[in-house]
């Protein structure tokens, strides 16, 4: 099986994230494709573990790990998408510029 | 398994993977993108079983799709999403259509080009055992491990005083 | 013992001992003057034990080399270079020592040491004490250094220190006018001789390529140098040895120099560095000798001044001053028998002459530091209450009257007869006219002393107070040269004395016994000697007959002779003054308004520079470009600022599209 078969599905993937983060509205949804984005790279670690082989199963703990810091980053992400909808009633990700010139 | 079997597997999961996907994005129901989500990653965990790699796939269906996903559609409710069609799309999505572009461009052109006619050897008979994997966390990588321990404690330690109504 | 050896000795070509070291002579009292001009403060009023420590090894090293060469070791020369440029000029310190040297290096010494020790009673309580000890040693040292010299350049270095010392030392009571007055008269007028001497050394060098005396001299008795070259050289050199050794014209400032302390007389200006000059005719004399007319030259001023300045010594009421004058005259006697040949005779003379001379400068201190007055009027009758210095004056005088058998009788005899010898044999004019001016002088001079001595010590005390004798620190050293003043006569004894085995021309033969020069002559210059006594006793005796004879008859004499011919006023106004003013009025307009116009004119185009450089550079250039900068980031961050937009996704956009990039720019090349 052709290794770059994987890696272009893996691009493929985290381009569609990325379009995600940068054109979704709401917050929750541009979380979603941030999740998008941490499984291609998944998908990249684990076809590179099976391709080299002797690097033995490095990629498959790092896609783990991956996995677990994902989990974390969600919650926390969720946490604050929760207080910022408390206090804006809203959670439009456009509404959210007070930093602005 | 035979090659040619799991070409066609590969193709057919990538495939529903690729179409899932752009129904995340694009979607006009949340909950709908949502369960695309769900879509994609469990075409990702069929991926990790081609690749030999089941513990990955079993951890990646009990976590993202079984916690991850679960939890956003948590967050979902709890924000008030807007059950049914809404607008979910920003005004720079042509910028980003073409920032995806570009990065998709880009990243498969060197990737293709790097590793242009290798393969991966898929025959061996039995997958990754995961005895080996736990043997490597806790040993190569036993400071990675309680880091990433560390860091969820800490992640559920915010979450909470985020989240908190005072 | 010196005697036995040196007449069975022949010239050794071994080197004494001592003889080798004498370079450490000089070296000794320069130390010493370090020593006490930086730690003399500290030793209480102990300082002079330096000095004399200093100036007695000296001593007694010389004697030793003396004794060494005299007993036929060979001379010794050496040298260190300290400066060359490639081979044609090389400047050295080195040292000559033979007999002439050695001659010297016991005159400075002994007489330095005497005057370190008369100093202690004459100098007693002065508030400069440190001081005038660092000087005398500084002047030993120097002196030592000038004799020593194998090379012309550190000849005149050790000139030129001496000089320095002597302005030191006479200007020693510089609080009162007259005397830093003399002081700078002193060094300017042995200057005006100094130009002649450096003159003199350059004209040598251009034509020997050389500034070693031995070179020079051996160079001018092969006849390697033009005649013409040699006399210009020799002329030259003998300008410096004029203003040194205060010959006319240049001999005005000797008696001035009087100003200063008496030891300061008594060492400088009688036995040691006016000799310098007779010293340096002595030392050059072969190129003298085959430098055509500049002997006669040397002879003829010296006959000049000889006869000027005792005919001024007769008339002078400070004691000093008869003495400067009789220094002047004997400086003269000495030039004059170099001028004729008598190089033997010549630097006889020199050496017996420091002793007597330097005896009666300091019996004239110890006359002076018990009258507190220069002045012989202020003296008289002192033979009762002074007599070792009665006695002791007594004898200089008799001395440098040239009596039987002091020493000054063999000196003066020896020169006159040797002017005979010259004036009859070979018939030289100068040699005439030098015979005719030594008999002269050597009346006049018995008549000056004996006029001095007994308005001194004769007749009736006319000063104020009671004289008492000086203490034994300034007795002891007058009867020393006493001893000296009676016994070194005898070195210069005719035939049998040593001394002209060890001073010599070479080619210079020793006459043997004859009459007519060893019994005829001297009979007559003691002759001559005695009349002029019995003359003076006559004259000044009763003192009224004095003022009569010479006040009346001989009146304009008188006022003249008091004026000193009037050669001061000369050169005051015709010479100083002429000079002084024009020159003062040039250089005051020159600094005002070239120096100071160069000064207010570099300081106003500074000044406009620097408003130029204000206003244009710094106000329009360079704040231009500060507030143009600053300028510059208010307006670009103006426009930069509309990226801030807020909206994080943009942000975000950003960023991939800076990652894309990157991973382009990194993949791909």
């Amino acid at each position: 099986m052709p290794v770059s078969y994987f890696l272009v599905l893996s691009a493929l993937l985290f381009s569609v994230g990325v379009y995600g983060v940068l054109a979704r509205q709401n917050a929750v949804l541009v979380l979603l494709s941030v999740e998008l984005m941490l499984n291609a790279t998944n998908i990249n670690l684990v076809a590179f573990s099976a391709f080299f082989q002797e690097a033995g199963v490095a990629g498959q703990v790092f896609a783990l790990f991956v996995i677990a810091v994902a989990a974390a980053e969600v919650g926390i992400g969720l946490a604050i998408v929760i207080l910022i909808f408390r206090n804006r009633q809203s959670v439009d990700v456009d509404e959210m510029s007070l930093m602005k010139w | 398994m035979a090659a040619l079997a799991q070409e066609m597997i590969f193709w057919a999961v990538a495939a529903m993977m690729g179409i899932a996907s752009i129904g995340v994005v694009t979607s006009r129901n949340v909950v709908h993108a949502a369960l695309y989500l769900v879509g994609t990653l469990m075409g990702a965990a069929a991926l990790y079983i081609l690749l030999l790699a089941e513990f990955v796939a079993w951890v990646q269906v009990l976590v993202y799709v079984g916690a991850i996903v679960v939890l956003m559609l948590f967050g979902l409710m709890l924000t008030r999403a807007p059950i049914g069609k809404a607008n979910f799309d920003n005004d720079q999505r042509l910028l980003s259509a073409l920032t995806a572009l570009a990065v998709f461009g880009v990243t498969s052109y060197i990737m293709v080009r790097a590793f242009e006619g290798q393969t991966i050897d898929l025959s061996r008979e039995t997958g990754t055992l995961t005895a080996s994997i736990g043997e490597v966390i806790f040993s190569t990588y036993v400071l990675p491990f309680e880091v990433v321990s560390v860091l969820l404690l800490a992640a559920l330690v915010g979450a909470v005083v985020i989240a908190r109504r005072d | 013992m010196i005697f036995a050896l040196a007449e069975e000795a022949t010239p050794g070509t071994v080197a004494g001992f001592a003889t080798e070291y004498m370079w450490a002579v000089p070296l000794l009292p320069f130390l010493a003057a370090v020593i006490i001009g930086f730690f003399g403060r500290k030793m209480g009023g102990k300082e002079h034990y330096v000095g004399i420590f200093a100036v007695g090894a000296g001593l007694v090293m010389s004697l030793i080399a003396f004794a060494q060469l005299a007993g036929g070791n060979a001379a010794v020369e050496a040298s260190y270079t300290w400066f060359r440029l490639d081979d044609s000029l090389e400047l050295e310190f080195g040292m000559n020592y033979d007999f002439l040297t050695g001659v010297m290096f016991v005159v400075v010494t002994t007489i330095s040491l005497l005057v370190h020790i008369y100093s202690t009673g004459y100098m007693h309580g002065d508030k400069r004490y440190t001081w005038f000890y660092a000087a005398l040693s500084l002047f030993t040292g120097s002196m030592l250094f000038l004799v020593i010299a194998n090379n012309l350049m550190q000849m005149f270095v050790g000139w030129e220190l001496v000089g320095v010392c002597s302005y030191f030392l006479i200007g020693h009571y510089w609080e009162e006018s007259p005397n830093s007055s003399a002081a700078i008269k002193a060094f300017i007028t042995t200057r005006i001789g100094d130009v002649g001497f450096l003159f003199g050394i350059f004209v040598l060098f251009v034509a020997t390529g050389t500034f070693d005396i031995i070179e020079i001299n051996h160079l001018a008795e092969e006849g390697e140098l033009g005649g013409s070259i040699a006399t210009i050289g020799a002329l030259l050199l003998f300008c410096g040895a004029v203003g040194k050794s205060a010959q006319v014209p240049l001999h005005v400032w000797l008696p001035d120099a009087m100003a200063g302390p008496t030891p300061v007389s008594a060492l400088i200006h009688a036995a040691t560095m006016v000799v310098a000059g007779v010293y340096l005719v002595a030392r050059m004399f072969i190129l003298f000798e085959h430098a055509g007319a500049a002997l006669n030259v040397v002879a003829i001023v010296a006959s000049i001044t000889m006869l000027i300045a005792a005919a001024l010594a007769l008339v002078q009421d400070d004691i000093k001053r008869v003495l400067a004058y009789s220094t002047v005259s004997q400086l003269a006697y000495m030039m004059a028998a170099l001028g004729v040949g008598a190089y033997t005779a010549g630097v006889f003379h020199l050496f017996t002459h420091a002793f007597f001379k330097a005896l009666l400068f300091l019996g004239a201190g110890s006359l002076i530091h018990a009258v507190h007055s220069n002045n012989m009027s202020d003296m008289g009758g002192l033979r009762k209450y002074m007599p070792h210095t009665f006695k002791t004056f007594i004898i200089g005088s008799l001395a440098l009257a040239g009596i039987f058998p002091l020493a000054g009788f063999f000196s003066k005899d020896e020169i006159v007869g040797e002017a005979f010898r010259a004036a009859s044999e070979e018939t030289q004019i100068t040699a005439i006219i030098v015979f005719a001016s030594a008999i002269i002088t050597a009346f006049l001079t018995a008549l000056y002393m004996t006029r001095a001595c007994i308005k001194t010590f004769f007749g009736e005390y006319r000063g104020h107070g009671t004289p008492h004798e000086s203490p034994p620190s300034m007795v002891v050293p007058l009867w020393i040269l006493a001893g000296a003043s009676l016994s070194v006569g005898l070195l210069g004894l005719p035939v049998v004395g040593p001394f002209a085995d060890w001073i010599n021309v070479p080619g210079e033969t020793r006459h043997g016994f004859d009459t007519l020069y060893n019994i005829v002559l001297p009979l007559a210059s003691v002759g001559i000697a005695v009349a002029a006594i019995w003359l003076g006793w006559v004259l000044f005796y009763k003192e009224r007959r004095q003022v009569d004879i010479l006040s009346t008859r001989f009146a304009w004499v008188y006022r003249l002779l008091e004026n000193k011919y009037y050669l001061d006023d000369i050169y005051m106004g015709g010479i100083v003054r002429p000079v002084q003013y024009p020159l003062a009025a040039f250089a005051y307009w020159t600094n005002q308004h070239i120096l100071d116009g160069i000064v207010n004119g570099t300081a106003h185009a500074t000044v406009g520079a620097g408003q130029g450089v204000y206003g244009v550079i710094d106000q329009q250039v360079v704040d231009a470009g500060v507030n143009g900068a600053a300028g510059l980031t208010g307006f670009s961050g103006g426009l930069l600022r509309y990226i801030q937009t807020g909206n994080v996704q943009r942000y975000a956009a950003f960023l991939f599209i800076a990652i894309a990039a990157f991973v382009a720019l990194f993949g791909l090349t």
